[in-house]
């Protein structure tokens, strides 16, 4: 079953979904960057935990794991770039993500890993303000989670 | 195209190690310019790597990632081979750039 078809089924009166089907008919985007695009848009829009595993396709909360780690400073210098190690220790993690419950939108980032990766990735991210930020790491079907606080004196979306 | 990105690659022999520094100001949309007006989203919100033909990294990014991103991944290889980093911003500019493990 192709997953393309079964969610244009569903997303079917979207206006949004139906030019991303024309552009591939076009040739001007492939079907592949199309369906990146409509990811993009619904997990990124999302400002809700529920509304964030709905937009990735999860049926269950994530679960509490002390395999999941975040490292990051308690108290960044600013909160334009906060350092963040986004880790998992479970085999088979495919995926890494990181969410800032006070930003305006959740999701920071979402970065998927082939087999061979390591599940072990760096970034630096911006933090509005003071928040519990999140790690997500999905291994098998499951979503695992870790939560830490980081505190932010100087706020980084251009408040 | 996009500006030149850093890319250093280096591997312990059983892993290679990537740290990309990309140039870009990853606007959010919700930033006030000096006239007072709301400054255009313009951000990175696609970043993939690949390794001797394989596709080792698949990001999606969205504005809250830091200006000029920082990023470090690791995966399984040895010294020798080329990594090949891309990234696209939502006007759908581009840069590639790549790195020889060493």
């Amino acid at each position: 079953m192709n997953p393309l078809m079964t969610r244009r089924d569903v997303l079917a009166a979207s206006g949004k979904l139906a030019l991303l089907g024309a552009m591939v008919n076009a040739g001007l985007i492939t079907a592949a960057q199309a369906a990146d695009a409509e990811w993009n848009e619904a997990a990124f829009e999302a400002t809700t935990m529920e509304e964030f595993i709905k937009a990735i396709g999860a049926s269950d909360m994530p679960v509490e794991s002390t395999e999941v780690r975040l490292e990051a400073p308690d108290i960044p210098e600013s909160g334009a770039t906060v350092p963040v190690t986004l880790i998992c220790g479970l085999p088979g993690t495919t995926a890494l993500g990181i969410l800032v419950d006070k930003n305006p939108n959740l999701l920071a980032a979402w970065c998927e890993l082939p087999e061979g990766t390591e599940a072990n990735v760096s970034l630096r991210i911006k933090m509005n303000e003071t928040s519990d930020v999140r790690v997500l790491a999905r291994a098998g079907d499951t979503l695992y989670m870790t939560s830490k606080e980081i505190k932010v004196t100087l706020g980084g979306c251009g408040g | 195209m996009g500006s030149p990105m850093r890319i250093r690659a280096a591997s312990d022999g059983e892993m290679i190690e990537v740290k990309v520094l990309m140039r870009h100001e990853m606007e959010t949309g919700r930033r006030k310019g000096p006239d007072g007006e709301l400054v255009p989203a313009l951000y990175i919100n696609a970043v993939t790597a690949d390794y001797e033909g394989k596709r080792v990294f698949n990001g999606h990014w969205g504005p809250a990632v830091s200006k000029n991103p920082f990023l470090s991944f690791r995966f399984k290889g040895a010294a020798g081979g080329k990594v090949t980093v891309t990234w696209t911003d939502i006007s759908g500019d581009t840069r590639t750039d790549e790195a020889t493990v060493s």
